[in-house]
């Protein structure tokens, strides 16, 4: 830490012990399990387990601990569980079968998750999940889940960016909703046992923490609006990621940070906030009214040439009528190696390049246009139309179902979207947080990513840590369950006190702005200064501007109607509220980190030849935040990266 | 463009609802039909007046959270879901009528949102292959015909939206439950329990409040998912051999 930093941040102890055995690391896990206590069946029932959230975390965290036997109240915020935003994933997952016989293996596929994090993420943490991939796969087919296949009745596979074996299992476009179907009706059959209770349209907005251990949350029921105690003996949460705070994003709209953000502010560490994964094949924004972004999958880039004009002025012409001579193929020419396969972050950064230089194209945005071509002439012209149809068909209507154009006559336009984070909440070789008793599970967590996730490996973590992680970590801690607490223990009466004051202030305020212009205020400062490219001086402005925004939030925003009824615009405020505190946090760990690694780019630290420069001598370690009180600044743990079985290098694509 | 737009406001599941009308101008026709509702809202708030409330999430035609009536189509004139409907499919100066899905078993909450969990409870009667997890056999230890996976898949496509309901006259959710029966019953892993699976599930689909089908076919015109009405028949065939088997 430099001093023209410590206005920012504190430091403080250093994380020492993740709890990994100290064994060879093929061991580590199952000796983990070996050593941790056992549940007796009879008392599982009398062990009542919070879940917050149903996707592909949560729902199978869900299943799996009511199977066991263990009472389970599982809460989220869409009408059904089977609408948590894993539904929207499409391209796969990926799983160490070796089924293709092309050299994959458990060690394989932990190779390549590490190095597709730049090396930030934990090597204990990542094989485990390898290791435990393949029983996902069995777990997912013998649930019903419809993955494609071949002709002789066996799994199909694909290859996803960033590996060069085919590991990952599909159901055509649709891979999170049929695996999140399959924990859904596992889920489902537990309901009807009685092992799982759900609570719909119920947001999690406390936790409840008695003497350093988790013991329950406070939740809103969103259509009564009654505030609920809810204890428990255990607290997972499995709320997903915090790519919302952008505004647009790929995120369904719901997504938000509230849960881990609650928990955060009682005590559990944040880890990496700031490592964003940008998606380069997203439809750009059309205007100001656009609520989200849609992804377009990434296998679009093996057939599509990318390309933007030469010159600035060529920029509102037709594509067609623009010679060969004067269009810039920029991946082509600056990566001839890899051309327009590129990872996400380089074929993101060179786009946003390309439109900051004055030769992005589509429609202008404010002053800018954002968008480059992703031309498929070429490719029709070489495999035919129907070829083109046959594999990209359901992806070119839904372009041009957003858009209005047909891509097969006009060149689409993409331009990258915030996609997921690959920070949250810091959580141990358990999946415990830093607050004992409170586990994160699935993208809420931050373990296994590092500062870029690679494809089809977010849906693989999800089931590993609910399927899989989680159910034997928990048992450990379970088995000494603490003493019972009742509801008028003054530790809960306050959290449920704080959570309707916070409610009765937001109604309160009767200011004049909507809570989405400030999200969308919020969102731009996020997306300039904290997106792609980050700067000294930019983070520094941005922390200000957010100060400012948050401020006024709290002075002038208008929020209608009342607390005892279905009120979205209150719900809205609550997790904007939150992205404010984030989104500084954000900044601040963008800031503090002077190297460019994965999906954080910082413009000081580049190469000679302008691609981003790790370094790890100062770096290696993962930056844990811990909460510096209301008015205090966070406070910085280290957790060092120790890289025992895999070198640290500098990733090159040129 | 500009639209005039009828909305059915309810304050709540036991209040009076009634049409509310409203006039909206500056409609680009790239915006999603949900985001000229995010418009309105904006204007509502500023004025003073409680937003509108439905549900979205996904927005990209997955989720199957979003579902209006729109001038007494179930999710408008195309058949998509609502958030993936467009403005350009609407002309300007139109009069656009927007309601909640309308069924006993799917109750309205507020304004536009109504509670599917019905159909929640419809799957927890039998919609699952009973398998424990960490009991799997192996996944390539049962393979299973393309032409069977696929069918499977075609039928696992459903998002639970409601729109088959809503537009069905007698409010019958068969082609949700035809969908359920076919994916599981396409399946090796879905056979020991596809007797007693479809029992459950129509009993629980007649205790819920839905109707009977009297196949009309509005329920498959109006799925976003294009859920063929077949679905149906296999539902019935299985309940046939289900009755005599259990004779
Ligand atoms: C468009 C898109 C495509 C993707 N494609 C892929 C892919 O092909 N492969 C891949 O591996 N990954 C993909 N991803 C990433 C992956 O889908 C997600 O990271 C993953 O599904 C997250 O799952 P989760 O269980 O952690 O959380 P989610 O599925 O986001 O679930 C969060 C749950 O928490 C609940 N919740 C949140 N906050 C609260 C609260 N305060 N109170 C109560 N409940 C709450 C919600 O109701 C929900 O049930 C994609 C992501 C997007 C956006
Ligand atoms: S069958 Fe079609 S209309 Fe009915 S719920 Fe499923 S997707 Fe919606
Ligand atoms: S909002 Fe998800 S399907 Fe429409």
């Amino acid at each position: 830490m430099t001093d023209t930093l410590s206005e920012y941040f504190t430091v403080g102890d250093p994380i020492a012990d993740t709890k990994a055995p100290d064994v060879p690391i093929e061991q580590m896990w199952t000796k983990h399990q070996f050593d941790s206590a056992l549940v007796n069946p009879n008392n599982r029932r009398k062990l009542d387990v919070i879940i917050v959230g149903t996707g592909l975390a949560g729902a199978s965290a869900a299943a799996t601990m009511g199977e066991a036997g263990y009472n389970v109240k599982s809460f989220f915020y869409q009408d059904s569980a089977r609408r948590a935003h894993s539904i929207a994933a499409q391209g796969g997952i990926n799983a160490a079968k070796n089924y293709n016989d092309d050299g994959d293996s458990t060690y394989r596929l932990f190779y390549d998750t590490v190095k597709g994090g730049d090396y930030r993420s934990r090597e204990t943490n990542v094989y485990r999940l390898a290791e435990v991939s393949a029983n996902i796969i069995d777990q997912a087919v013998a649930q019903g889940v419809p993955f494609a296949r071949e002709y002789g009745g066996l799994l199909d596979n694909r290859s996803f960016g960033g590996v060069q074996v085919a590991r990952t299992f599909y159901a055509a476009g649709q891979t999170g909703q049929q695996l999140l179907i399959g924990a859904y009706q596992a889920m489902e059959r537990q309901v009807a046992k009685g092992t799982v209770t759900e609570y719909s349209r119920h947001e999690m907005l406390e936790v409840i923490i008695v003497d350093d251990v988790a013991r329950g949350i406070i939740a809103r029921d969103m259509v009564t609006g009654e505030i609920e105690t809810h204890l428990a003996d255990v607290v997972v949460l499995a709320s997903g990621g915090y790519g919302n705070v952008f505004f647009l994003s790929t995120n369904a709209m719901g997504c938000n940070v509230t849960a881990a953000w609650r928990a955060h502010r009682k005590g559990a560490h944040f880890a990496n906030p700031c490592y964003t994964q940008i998606h380069p094949t997203c439809i750009p924004v059309s205007g100001d009214h656009q609520s989200k972004l849609t992804l377009m999958s990434e296998s679009l880039r093996n057939d599509g040439r990318i390309w933007v004009p030469k010159n600035a002025e060529d920029c509102e012409k037709d594509p067609r009528d623009i010679p060969e001579e004067d269009r810039d193929y920029y991946l082509e020419r600056i990566y001839p190696a890899f051309g327009n396969l590129v990872p996400r972050d380089i074929a993101s950064r060179q786009a946003k390049n390309m439109c900051d230089e004055g030769r992005g194209v589509g429609p202008k945005v404010g002053d800018f246009r954002r968008g480059v071509y992703l031309d498929f002439a070429s490719a029709i012209e070489r495999l035919g139309r129907p070829a083109i149809e046959a594999k990209y068909g359901n992806l070119f209507d839904m372009y041009s179902r957003i858009t209005g154009e047909d891509p097969y006559q006009v060149p689409m336009r993409i331009y990258p979207a915030v996609h997921y984070t690959m920070g949250g909440l810091w959580v141990d070789y358990d999946l415990q947080t830093s607050v004992k008793g409170l586990y994160a599970i699935g993208e809420a967590n931050f373990s296994d990513h590092g500062a870029n996730r690679l494809g089809a490996s977010s849906l693989m973590q999800c089931l590993a840590d609910g399927y899989f992680v989680l159910p034997n970590t928990v048992r450990d801690y379970l088995a000494k369950p603490q003493a019972r607490i009742t509801e008028d223990h003054p530790a809960v009466v306050a959290a449920k006190n704080s959570v309707t004051e916070r409610i009765d202030a937001l109604l309160s305020i009767n200011g004049e702005r909507t809570v989405d212009s400030f999200h969308r205020e919020l969102g731009n400062i996020m997306w300039e200064y904290c997106g792609m490219e980050r700067t000294d001086e930019g983070l520094r402005k941005a922390i200000d501007l957010i100060r400012s925004l948050k401020d006024e939030f709290w002075r002038n925003v208008r929020v209608l109607g009342a607390a005892d009824t279905l009120n979205q615009s209150l719900e809205k405020a609550g997790r904007v509220a939150d992205f404010f505190e984030l989104g500084e946090l954000m900044c601040i760990d963008a800031l503090h980190r002077r190297e460019s690694c994965g999906g954080h780019f910082r413009a000081e630290s580049v190469t000679e030849d302008g691609e981003a420069l790790r370094h790890d001598d100062e770096f290696a370690y993962v930056a844990a935040w811990g909460f510096g009180g209301e008015d205090g600044a966070p406070v910085l743990h280290k957790e060092d990266l120790n890289y025992k079985f895999i070198e640290l290098k500098q990733r090159s694509y040129k | 463009m500009e639209l005039t737009l009828k909305i059915w406001r309810q304050a709540g599941p036991t209040a009076k609802g009634e049409f509310a009308t409203y006039e909206v101008k500056d409609i680009s026709p790239d915006m999603s039909f949900l985001e000229m509702l995010d418009v309105l809202n904006e204007r509502l708030i500023t004025e003073g007046t409680e937003p509108i409330a439905f549900d979205s999430d996904c927005r990209e035609g997955i989720c199957g959270m979003c579902g209006l009536m729109i001038s007494g189509e179930a999710h408008g004139p195309e058949r998509t879901t609502t958030c993936q409907l467009h403005m350009r499919s609407f002309s300007s100066g139109e009069t656009v009528t927007i309601e909640p899905w309308r069924a006993n078993a799917f109750p309205v909450i507020r304004d536009l949102v109504v509670d599917r969990t019905s159909f929640d409870r419809i799957i927890q009667a039998g919609g699952y292959v009973s398998v424990n997890t960490g009991a799997a056999p192996e996944a390539h230890s049962v393979p299973v015909p393309k032409e069977d996976a696929d069918r499977a898949f075609d039928s696992a496509k459903c998002i639970g939206c409601g729109a088959c309901v809503a537009a069905c006259p007698n409010a019958s959710a068969m082609l949700f439950l035809g969908a359920k029966v076919t994916h599981l019953g396409e399946l090796p892993q879905g056979q020991p329990e596809r007797d007693s699976r479809v029992v459950k599930m129509l009993d629980e689909h007649d205790l819920q409040g839905f109707g009977g089908c009297t196949n009309i076919g509005e329920c498959s015109n109006a799925c976003p998912k294009e859920i063929p009405l077949d679905v149906i028949s296999t539902l019935n065939a299985d309940l046939r051999k289900a009755a005599s088997r259990s004779r």
